[in-house]
């Protein structure tokens, strides 16, 4: 999927609040907006940054920024979570608050869907009567046109009172208008957006002149007072936290606010009343304003989509469609990975003899010369062979699913099954992030916004193999289960087999998530509302260039940050030989034991606790001690391979269970860290490592019983 | 006028107009912030494989609401 180098591994960090501006004129603008409008679309176009993206609500679940500058003035561009309301019931909504009120942004810039303006608006003039400065952002417009669809942008500026710019977000001379606004100090605060009715307004005044000012921030007394009144626990948690405990200690402020319930309970309504009459006002005026600003002519303006998810979410064609498209996917990553994976590795082992000659001639030792060139670089450029092509055809091929809007409709199929186990259909959203990066899934978790079921997602997340383990199923699928195809059915076959093992790991989630929800998770399934988005037709190009482009620069990252030092260790393992007996042969006959009952041996077991750091560098690590230390053996073609394993002694089994123990194990130490930090609990992330190993332990130990039993 | 009925009840293809929410906290909180208040229109526009949830049109945007929750919302089918 799209996921970007920023957005995973350890970039997929919250950013924070604060904002470090270059120049005192620098603005600082927040991008907010519902679930799915395309504000990080917009960040991108602006910033040039490659926040992830996605047709599907809640990609975006911590703040990111962006810096861009235009002739003298520099604009810090923050892309906060999207939501559909400001009144804090998630954990992106309190983000999302959290940085209006306390991120002191010049501006807010309130990006709009113009095909479901009216649910937009709500937001806006929530928007609206939170900041000092509000411009309405039209977004999708075209769409909107091509739906019959007319938003009148005047119109609904009129209505607000506060500027609309028509854009669309992918092109960035369209954005321009918006960033000369943004110059321009014609900046004024914005009306008054919604009147609440003389009784609420009533109360709103009786407390408004008893607010102290509240010190570093832009907060409207306005919108302070009404949160007070509706008693909002979360909200009040933060300000104490950034005004300090004493700021609503204040008697006179405590006896107004006492003095204004007490009116509002003697006209029945209470703090649950209240909430209620404010998010309706809200919703009201927004569909009044819409009624003003948009034309709806045709009442099936959604009928292709409908048609769409008939064959997408239908009872017989879901699931059958789903599985499908899935092993397409792979299809299409195996047979058109092979050759550009041969290619590769041929040009780049091709370079180690010159490499040695510039070596000698720089009089570097001998020893310096094979640790650089057969350890270093050899695992470099095995990594960098074996895994590149895949991924740079899987991941655009994904991400042109998921921009089509594919992935809300997997969570919508599969919430069904999952509050079947206590848990909930945005896991599936997880899981599908978990496919880039089991860190990016982790943090992407916070949709979910039961802390619960979130958990029982963090959980379960390394179920789904990442970035890092697919070319190893890939390989060894190919090479030991495809048996005398050849050419097209080879790849079919592959793509088959690695579909049947995504499935089995999608069986076994559901199976540990339910476990999981009646012993050590226990709970109820909670709500669930999950937005399912217009098709989009995606943009192929530039997702094929931008996702290829992104896929290949992590991987190479990747490689030259865990890789390359991997291929160090693993080279001094294999040469440091204390009396005559290599290190890693050493460990790996020690290990042996255990790995022979789990199905494989002693050297892939340690390949596994090797590439702890990185799951990509298992089969190097085990070839390298396979060739019996000195160094790792060249990646030549799948045949050589296939032997040079067999001669090793694996067999069927072998190859079998080190498939299942890659999709079964304890998650790479980046993603434990990642499961630490969202968890804030050694338990947890203790959890994290022993589900998985236990699980892969069982089934490995289960078929190695069985080939023992029928051979 | 018409008996009032819950959401779930809406078949697919049906519309309705909502009356009132009888869930509270978060999730009354969540609907009405998707458009579920009192006077607007509801289209029921298709149901997931397997039964539930049930996918809704509100005010132009399609919502995957499940049953349980839906049982939660009064409407009045037009």
């Amino acid at each position: 999927m799209g996921l970007t180098h920023s957005s995973t591994g350890r970039g997929a960090v919250d950013t924070g609040l604060t904002i470090e501006k270059r120049n005192p004129s620098d603005l600082a603008v927040a991008l907010a907006g519902n679930p799915n409008v395309g504000k990080s679309t917009l960040f991108n176009t602006l910033t040039g940054l490659h926040q992830h993206t996605g047709n599907w609500p809640g990609k975006t679940v911590t703040n990111a920024q962006g810096y861009v500058r235009v002739g003298d003035r520099g604009y810090h561009f923050v892309d906060i979570p999207g939501t559909y309301s400001l009144l804090a019931q998630s954990a992106e909504e309190e983000t999302a608050r959290n940085y209006l009120c306390f991120g002191s942004p010049d501006a807010v810039v309130v990006v709009c869907d113009a095909t479901c303006l009216t649910r937009n608006l709500n937001l806006v003039l929530q928007a609206m009567e939170i900041s000092k400065r509000c411009i309405v952002c039209l977004n999708m417009m075209e769409e909107a046109r091509r739906k019959h669809i007319t938003v009148l942008p005047e119109k609904l500026s009129e209505a607000l009172g506060i500027p609309v710019i028509a854009c669309n977000a992918r092109k960035k001379k369209t954005l321009y208008p918006l960033l000369d606004l943004l110059a321009s100090d014609a900046g004024t605060p914005p009306p008054q957006p919604v009147d609440y009715g003389e009784e609420i307004e009533g109360a709103i005044s009786r407390v408004v002149p008893y607010l102290p000012a509240p010190h570093g921030y832009h907060i409207p007394a306005r919108w302070l007072a009404l949160r007070l009144l509706s008693d909002d626990p979360s909200f009040r948690k933060e300000l104490v936290e950034q005004l300090g405990e004493n700021y609503l200690s204040e008697p006179a402020l405590l006896s107004a606010l006492q003095s204004a319930k007490e009116g509002l309970n003697k006209g029945g309504i209470d703090e649950e009343a209240l909430r209620d009459a404010l998010g309706e006002a809200v919703m009201r005026r927004a569909v009044e304003i819409a009624d003003v600003a948009v034309a709806h002519p045709s009442e099936d303006a959604h009928k292709r989509d409908r048609a769409i998810d008939r064959i997408l979410t239908g009872k017989v064609t879901a699931y059958p469609v789903m599985l499908l498209l899935l092993a397409l996917v792979f299809w299409i990553t195996i047979a058109g990975a092979n050759y550009p994976s041969a290619l590769l590795s041929r040009a780049l082992f091709a370079l180690e003899e010159p490499m040695t000659r510039l070596f000698t001639l720089w009089h570097f030792p001998l020893w310096l010369i094979q640790l650089l060139v057969t350890g270093v670089w050899r695992t470099l450029a095995w990594v960098v062979a074996v895994m590149l092509p895949p991924m740079a055809i899987f991941f655009p091929l994904f991400t042109l699913l998921e921009d089509a809007g594919f992935l809300p409709r997997i969570a919508y199929n599969l919430d069904r099954p999952f509050r079947a186990c206590h848990a909930c259909g945005k896991q599936a959203l997880t899981m599908c992030m978990g496919f880039g990066c089991n860190a990016a899934g982790v943090v992407g978790c916070r949709i979910i916004d039961s802390p619960r079921e979130r958990l029982l997602a963090i959980l379960t997340n390394v179920f789904v193999p990442c970035n890092g383990r697919f070319p190893t199923l890939i390989t060894i699928l190919t090479l030991f289960f495809v048996g005398s195809l050849t050419g097209i059915f080879a790849s079919l076959a592959s793509a088959l087999l690695l579909t049947a093992v995504i499935v089995l790991g999608v069986a076994v989630t559901f199976l540990v998530t339910r476990i999981l929800s009646v012993t050590c998770l226990r709970g109820v399934p909670s709500g669930f509302t999950l937005e399912l988005p217009p098709y989009r037709r995606p943009q192929v190009g530039q997702v094929l260039v931008r996702s290829v482009f992104d896929r290949t620069l992590f991987v190479l990252g990747r490689a030259a940050a865990v890789a390359a030092p991997a291929g160090l260790v693993i080279w001094l393992l294999g040469n440091l030989a204390p009396g005559g007996i290599p290190l890693i042969v050493r460990i790996s006959d020690f290990l042996d034991p255990v790995g022979r009952m789990l199905g494989m041996d002693g050297v892939l077991l340690l390949a596994f606790f090797l590439a702890f750091p990185a799951n990509e560098i298992l089969i190097p690590v085990a070839l390298m001690a396979y060739t019996a230390g000195p160094a790792l053996s060249e990646y030549a073609s799948n045949g050589e391979l296939h032997a040079l394993l067999l001669s090793a002694g694996w067999s069927r089994e072998t190859a079998l269970c080190l498939v299942l123990f890659s999709l079964f194990h304890f998650p790479c130490s980046t993603t434990l860290i990642t499961t630490y930090r969202e968890t804030k609990s050694v338990k947890w992330t203790a959890l994290a490592f022993l589900i998985p190993t236990v699980v892969g332990v069982l089934i490995c130990l289960a078929v190695h019983l069985l080939f023992r039993l029928f051979s | 006028m018409n008996v009032p009925k819950s959401l779930n009840a809406l078949t697919v293809g049906g519309r309705g107009r909502v009356l009132s929410l009888s869930s509270s906290g978060r999730m009354r909180r969540r609907l009405m912030d998707l458009g579920l208040i009192p006077g607007v229109k509801i289209d029921c526009v298709g149901r997931s494989p397997l039964g539930d949830p049930a996918a809704y049109s509100v005010l132009g945007a399609v919502i995957a609401i499940r049953d349980c929750d839906a049982q939660t919302v009064l409407i009045e089918i037009e």
